[in-house]
């Protein structure tokens, strides 16, 4: 159904560019041309090039003026490991329905599957990139589109795998609906601005599921990473929007639902960190907003460490964490406020579901475990249980600015 | 049988038996006689390797019993305070026991003896003192072995059963067998044992039977004489 | 040996004490799986409680055993048995039906949902073994304390005591030395450190098999490095088992000097 739903798109775009931008081309193996190297050859601007079904082992393919390239019942390209793929240099380049395959690896290249080079308005859709090397490798190229393309390839360790969709030195592209896993990163940026991600599936990759860096204004919605060896990076970066996302089960020593260092004027909302080892590491993020978040069931939900200076966490729920919150210096000036606590044993006599009591989320433990880290062998021990219970009871470790002074009763809902 | 040389216990300083020989190799009855903390359970009780002497040896049929385990099958011993499991029933614990010695055991007509068939569905624990020590006697007597010891045998039991008591002793006495009591009861030694054995702090003050003890006392009665024995003792 | 061992057992089995601790872990097994539906999360909520619990119930059973079966051990011992045959037969009993109430007490509700088409078997079994091991150590320890003490009493307070310092005071020493030597690598030490304590050590193993290892960080790898191969596994249990081992020989050797 849906098959044909995209085909028959398909044909109307086709249809459309054959009427009003130019002519189509078809390759296949009994079409005048078979191979689509010979068709790209052929082609002038704004032309159609229509691939049927079959397999092409073909690489270094040159787009180098605008179309159209379109797979009919996905088309495979298989790049015998020899390298880049497909490199696009021209504006306006639609890619869609295609199964490309086998880049092949370079210590010294980057080779990708599709390259797109100081390109505009360009539209990478509906692909299927597999034993990629890099995916989609993007530079210096604005207004374009990746929707829906599934990218996976084999990485096993950093140093020799790439990233699924690599942006550099881009503005204004949509990254949306794609799937990416068994890569170096899931999504790369760097140096992106007024980007949206959104509704991304990202997963099982060897480092990070979303790995931004340098990345001003942009907004992730909708995504979701999770079992990603690192979980996501995003780093030294202003005015980001980051909602109703979801990171959960990026389990591992070094491994964080959401790594925040180095990020000024954040909104970051409605998003569920699940079953992380660290739910969000924070170091050296100024002016954050954290509102509505779920924190469930990870090993620590929010490990300062340094440098953060007017972070708000504001009626989030905290549920069922080794540690709500952890820091290793000053607390400054960040605020918790109104938050949900499961660990929260107050009581509430005046019946506004606000917790009479205020509620230390920093438990001795978690104090003891900072300043040295060895003592975590002692995690679960039932004399860690005592020694957190009497620091509850009554607080001599603890800080006394970090407390949130009015807990809710009751967890909030979505 | 028996044969005791320079046994030496002492619980702590409490020395509790000072250098005991003692040399039974008859069938018969022997009364352990002696005040409140002569040692004489001590004595039984090291015999039993219960209790762990420091010095000295002890032969059961001419093998030294230090460390042994299996001469026991050929004694059978009533513990002074009848002290068993409480929640175990009374045919449990005869059950038990038997299972445990391996061997054949006449328990039956000893519980027809005692009239303990009534209680044999009850615990341990909720048996009364003088029942308890029926069930302590029937424990004892139901296997068929050459040496008794019975310490204080006679403790709670009501005039019936003390006679049942007696006959069985006699009837053992009759079939050869070698039995040491210890007990308080003058009457009952008097009634009893062949020969006496006087354990005064810790060393056998007299060995020989039960008129030369009276003898040696000077008195026709038996109690009064050990009174005496006592009382010259002290002064 | 086997005829003592089958008496305490079923002596124990019997008690009311045994059918509380075997129903509590039945309750405790299909609260949990009620309550987390999931059987990896009940086993990581199961570890803190076999690991507090196991020790102490068998501390204290231990002790309670041996001090109430004095009058059964005098009866043993005016028969014709071995003296370390009565003593290590009473060990192994009440071991053994403490041991069977927590297997079958929580073996059974895990059954019941499935646990052998889980992945979590494994753990579950080494939570078992672990929580076996720790019955038989607590209980010869105890065993011994009993044995030596005959003020009731005295000996319950030393039984608590121990069980006290090995579950609680231990780690707050072994806390306090991190802490006072923290300029130093500390790696080593407290791989040792847990390694002598058998609660310690039963708690690292489980928490190493178990996601959560993931906090434990750096250390943690370096303890997943020792204790994560075949070879730190063996040599884990060789350790509980000399945790086992040397007090049984110590109620060995009291039994045979022993007055009663």
């Amino acid at each position: 159904m849906s098959n044909c739903r995209v085909i028959l798109m398909l044909f109307f775009t086709s249809t459309y560019s054959f009427h009003v931008l130019g002519n189509s081309i078809e390759v296949c193996k009994s079409c005048q041309f078979t191979t689509i190297k010979q068709a790209l050859g052929h082609a002038n601007a704004h032309d159609t090039i229509r691939v049927y079904k079959g397999i092409y082992e073909e690489y270094n393919l040159e787009v180098n003026k605008p179309m159209v390239m379109l797979g009919i019942n996905v088309p495979t390209i298989d790049g015998k490991e020899q390298g880049t793929i497909i490199n696009i240099t021209a504006d306006s380049v639609v890619i869609d329905g295609f199964q490309i395959e086998n880049v092949g690896l370079s210590y010294t290249k980057d080779y990708a599957a599709i390259h797109v080079y100081k390109s505009r308005h360009f539209n990478i859709k509906n692909n299927i990139l597999k034993k990629v090397f890099f995916g989609l490798l993007i530079e210096k190229s604005h207004d374009g589109q990746v929707r829906n393309n599934e990218v996976s390839s084999d990485a096993k360790e950093e140093f020799n795998s790439g990233n699924g969709i690599h942006l550099w030195h881009c503005s204004n592209i949509e990254v949306t609906g794609n799937t990416l896993f068994r890569l170096r990163d899931g999504i790369y940026f760097e140096f992106v601005s007024e980007s949206t991600i959104s509704h991304n599936v990202s997963y099982n990759n060897v480092r990070y599921g979303l790995h931004f860096m340098f990345s001003n204004n942009d907004n992730y919605y909708d995504n979701e990473f999770h079992d990603n060896g690192a979980g996501v990076a995003v780093m030294f970066s202003k005015f980001i929007n980051m909602k109703r996302n979801k990171f959960y089960q990026n389990w591992g020593t070094a491994s964080f639902g959401l790594l925040l260092k180095e990020i000024y004027d954040a909104e970051i909302e409605n998003n569920i960190f699940e079953e992380n080892t660290i739910g969000i590491h924070i170091e050296g993020s100024t002016r954050i907003n954290y509102v509505h978040n779920q924190f469930n069931q990870n090993g620590w939900a929010v490990k300062f460490a340094g440098g953060c200076y007017a972070n708000v966490f504001y009626q989030n729920n905290f549920i069922s964490n080794s540690f709500d919150v952890s820091y290793n210096s000053k607390l400054n000036d960040n605020r918790f406020e109104e938050n949900y606590w499961s660990s929260y044993t107050g009581y509430d006599l005046n019946k506004d579901d606000i917790g009479d009591v205020p509620y230390r989320p920093v438990k001795l433990f978690s104090y003891v475990v900072n300043r040295t880290p060895e003592s975590i062998v002692l995690l679960r021990s039932l004399f860690i249980d005592i020694l957190n219970f009497s620091e509850k009871v009554s607080p001599v470790f603890t800080p006394d600015n970090l407390i949130d002074d009015s807990p809710k009763m009751k967890a909030f809902n979505d | 049988m028996i044969e005791i040389s320079s046994l030496n216990k002492s619980f702590g300083k409490v020395c509790v038996l000072e250098g005991i020989s003692l040399s039974i190799d008859k069938s018969g009855v022997f009364a352990i006689l002696g005040p409140n903390g002569s040692g004489k359970t001590t004595l039984i009780k090291c015999i039993l390797g219960m209790v762990i002497p420091q010095g000295g040896t002890i032969k059961i049929n001419e093998q030294p019993v230090r460390k042994q385990w299996y001469y026991r099958k050929h004694i059978n011993y009533l513990p002074q305070i009848a002290r068993f499991p409480d929640n175990l029933k009374v045919a449990e614990l005869i059950r038990m026991i038997t299972n445990l010695r391996n061997q054949k055991a006449n328990d039956k007509e000893l519980i027809r003896l005692f009239k303990l068939e009534p209680f044999l569905d009850k615990k341990l624990g909720n048996l009364s003192g003088g029942t308890k020590q029926k069930v302590n006697l029937v424990l004892t007597f139901m296997f068929d072995n050459p040496i008794l010891i019975l310490d204080e045998p006679t403790t709670g039991l009501d005039p019936v059963s003390l006679i049942h008591l007696k006959e069985l002793i006699k009837k053992e006495k009759e079939s050869g067998k070698t039995i040491l009591i210890t007990t308080h009861i003058m009457d009952f030694v008097e009634a009893m044992a062949d020969e006496v054995v006087f354990l005064l702090e810790g060393n056998i003050y007299f060995e020989g039977t039960v008129k030369s003890l009276k003898e040696h006392g000077g008195k026709s009665n038996l109690e009064e004489a050990i009174a005496t024995i006592l009382t010259q003792q002290n002064v | 040996m086997f005829k003592i061992l089958q008496y305490s057992f079923y002596d124990l089995i019997r008690s009311r004490w045994s059918y509380v601790y075997f129903l509590f872990y039945l309750v405790l097994g299909l609260a949990l799986l009620f309550l987390n539906n999931s059987v990896s999360k009940s086993v990581i909520t199961l570890m803190n409680i076999i690991i507090v619990l196991t020790p102490m119930i068998g501390t204290i059973f231990g002790v309670m055993y041996f001090y109430s079966s004095r009058e059964f051990t005098e009866l043993l011992l005016a028969q014709p048995i071995k003296r370390t045959t009565i003593f290590i037969g009473q060990y192994l009993g009440v071991s053994l039906s403490l041991s069977l109430s927590l297997v079958l007490g929580l073996g059974i509700p895990f059954t019941i949902y499935g646990l052998w088409q889980s992945s979590e078997l494994a753990n579950f079994g080494l939570l078992l073994a672990s929580g076996t091991f720790l019955t038989f150590i607590f209980v010869a320890i105890s065993a011994n304390i009993a044995l030596l003490n005959e003020n009731r009493i005295k000996g319950f307070g030393y039984a608590i005591l121990i069980w006290l310092f090995l579950a609680v005071i231990y780690d707050g020493l072994f806390l306090i030395s991190l802490v006072v030597f923290e300029d130093y690598p500390l790696d080593k030490l407290a791989l040792v450190a847990t390694a002598l304590n058998p609660i310690d050590l039963s708690r690292i193993l489980i928490l190493l098999k178990l996601d959560i290892s993931a906090l434990l960080g750096y250390t943690g790898a370096v303890f997943q490095k020792f204790f994560g191969t075949n070879a730190g596994m063996i040599v884990s249990f060789f350790i509980l088992l000399v945790w086992t081992l040397i007090p049984t020989l110590f109620i060995r050797r009291i039994a045979v000097k022993k007055d009663f």
